[in-house]
């Protein structure tokens, strides 16, 4: 799952003082006009590449960093079918990383450097994994919320201008819609379970309103930098746009179950859009910066399988190594 | 068929394939590189998976409880799994060389039981072998890939296999009923078993630049419900939620 369309550093960035060949730009927008996709091979201007990497190397981050909440829970499944339906759901979410690391490949990064800027703090990832897992209706919320709310942006960015991203989100999306399920599932087996499983999933719902708000990064401004990367078909959908789209699904399908948001401000205007309280900005900044409750212990985990592992992936690079078959 | 006694082997072998996958569920997330987490999740939902069916049949066939009070809800000296797939997993190398040698065992069993006169048991193993046979086949290829590949993943795998292999040849400890499986033609006994598992693995290991301790005495006890001071601690997470709330459906 991936935490919506804001990308993290691009209004902090200084403008870019290189200059594209401006007839090759022509041609590439013209492109772009028409819908064809964009192959790794095919011109494309610096600011393109670069924002693609950030954007794609931040979804495959926030992929094997989502991991972790639900993963913690694997052990502690309730029954055989929950289980087994989480490992499937985590391995999906592993593969999905495996899937967007080698599509944000195909722009000249690689997997070990994307890593060692995950690990240093120099790219980021959803802000949303920074938030505990505390209880079994985590899970349920998690699943069912946070994936929904990450299908509405990799739907929109799968009709985006780069083919091997627009590629691998079709499968991811086909997959997450399964997660949805599943999420559902789980969160409808609480709401119409006994007092305590409802209780438990109420303070579940309340504890993750308002990192589910900030999922879709701060309210729209105008700004020349998310026109381009909408004109070059790199964001598909403005922040508000999505979380206007996403409030409109799953608003009512978690209030008919009796479950209900913290926020009595909560509601849809004539127009179709939404209006909710103040949901501290700052608070989402902090978080971003690496000061939520989660961003140290996260990152202390990938840094652990980095160094735990290390031995392990120098026998892999190791030439004199004995034995050269495929490991799959 | 001595009912008492194809209980017995069907128990030891859910419990088995639910502790281990539960074992191969903690990399999820966490695995060394992205493949292998991939692998082992994949892996360890077959386990989980072989354990349910396993359950369901001791349900339908022997009135035992539902697969969920039986895998989640016993005391501990209940469970009969091999301490084997118990151990807390040291590194990755002890989790690897426990596939190893968990997963020879597991294809070899189910090998022999597809010609079990017990029919259910035969036809479930008829379908269980065929994914035990990748499982065998990923084992193979990390063994002989890091037993040979550099000085420090040489001496972790040996290391690992040192401290595994005799609870490995507990998987192996005789049941209660032994005699009457191999008389009704339900098993053909652990005897049998350890046997083939040892012709099978000798040549990887050799292949793979280690070797087998020898007059290795085996660790045994967990099939008569004596565990290792492993088990308690998983049983209380994996059971945390389900009994959390006694009779509620998750």
């Amino acid at each position: 799952m991936y935490g919506g369309g804001y990308i993290p550093g691009q209004e902090n960035e200084k403008p870019d003082q290189f200059q594209d060949d401006p007839v090759k730009l022509k041609e590439f927008e013209e492109r772009i006009d028409r819908g064809e996709k964009i192959e790794p091979h095919d011109w494309m201007p610096r600011g393109y590449r670069k924002q693609l990497i950030r954007m794609i190397e931040q979804h495959a981050h926030s992929e094997i960093i989502g991991a972790l909440p639900e993963g913690t829970w694997i052990t502690r499944a309730p029954g055989f079918r929950r289980k087994m339906a989480l490992i499937a759901k985590v391995q999906d979410e592993v593969g999905h990383g495996q899937l967007l690391y080698n599509a944000a490949e195909t722009l000249g990064k690689s997997r070990e450097e994307m890593m060692a800027d995950l690990l240093s703090g120099k790219s980021k990832y959803s802000n949303v994994f920074n938030y505990p897992a505390k209880t079994w209706a985590d899970v349920a919320v998690i699943g069912f919320l946070i994936d929904a709310a990450a299908i509405v942006n990799q739907v929109a960015n799968s009709k985006g201008s780069y083919g091997p991203y627009c590629r691998a989100l079709e499968r991811i999306c086909y997959e997450e819609s399964f997660h949805l399920k599943q999420g559902h599932d789980a969160f409808v087996a609480l709401a119409t379970g006994t007092k305590k499983q409802r209780a438990m999933l109420q303070d579940a719902v309340n504890r993750w309103y308002r990192p589910i708000i900030h999922f879709f990064g701060p309210p729209d401004v105008a700004s020349v930098h998310t026109e381009k990367l909408m004109r070059w078909k790199v964001k598909m959908m403005s922040n508000d746009a999505m979380r206007n789209q996403f409030l409109s699904s799953y608003v009512p399908k978690v209030r008919e179950l009796g479950i209900d948001f913290p926020d009595p401000n909560l509601r849809k205007n004539a127009d179709g859009t939404w209006s909710f309280s103040d949901p501290d900005w700052d608070e989402f900044k902090r978080v971003v910066r690496g000061d939520g409750p989660c961003n140290k212990e996260r990152l202390a985990v990938r840094k652990w399988v980095e160094t735990e592992h290390r031995w392990i992936r120098e026998a892999l690079f190791n030439p004199s190594a004995k034995y050269t078959l495929p490991l799959s | 068929m001595n009912k008492e006694a194809a209980k017995e082997l069907m128990l030891k072998m859910a419990d088995d394939a639910l502790i281990y996958g539960h074992r191969l569920s903690e990399w999820t997330g966490i695995g060394p590189i992205l493949e292998e987490d991939i692998a082992f999740s994949s892996i360890s939902q077959d386990k989980v998976g072989h354990a349910w069916q396993l359950y369901q049949l001791l349900e339908q066939d022997f009135g035992m409880p539902d697969p969920d009070r039986l895998g989640f809800e016993r005391k501990e000296s209940e469970y009969k799994c091999s301490q084997l797939n118990e151990l807390y997993t040291r590194d990755y190398a002890f989790a690897l060389i426990r596939h190893f040698f968990m997963d020879h065992a597991e294809f070899i069993r189910y090998s022999l039981l597809r010609a079990s006169s017990y029919e259910s048991l035969a036809q479930l193993a008829k379908k269980v072998r065929g994914e035990i046979k990748y499982h065998v086949l990923h084992a193979d290829t990390w063994v002989k890939k890091l037993g040979a590949a550099t000085e420090e993943s040489h001496s972790r795998m040996q290391a690992a296999l040192n401290e595994a292999f005799p609870y490995a040849l507990g998987l192996f400890e005789p049941g209660p009923f032994e005699q009457e499986l191999i008389d009704s033609g339900v098993f053909i006994g652990e005897g049998q078993l350890q046997a083939e598992w040892l012709d099978e693995i000798r040549p990887i290991i050799e292949e793979s630049g280690l070797q087998l301790t020898s007059n290795t005495e085996a660790i045994t006890g967990g099939r008569s419900g004596n565990h290792s001071s492993d088990l308690a601690p998983l049983l209380e997470e994996m059971s945390e939620v389900i009994c959390s709330e006694p009779g509620a459906s998750w």
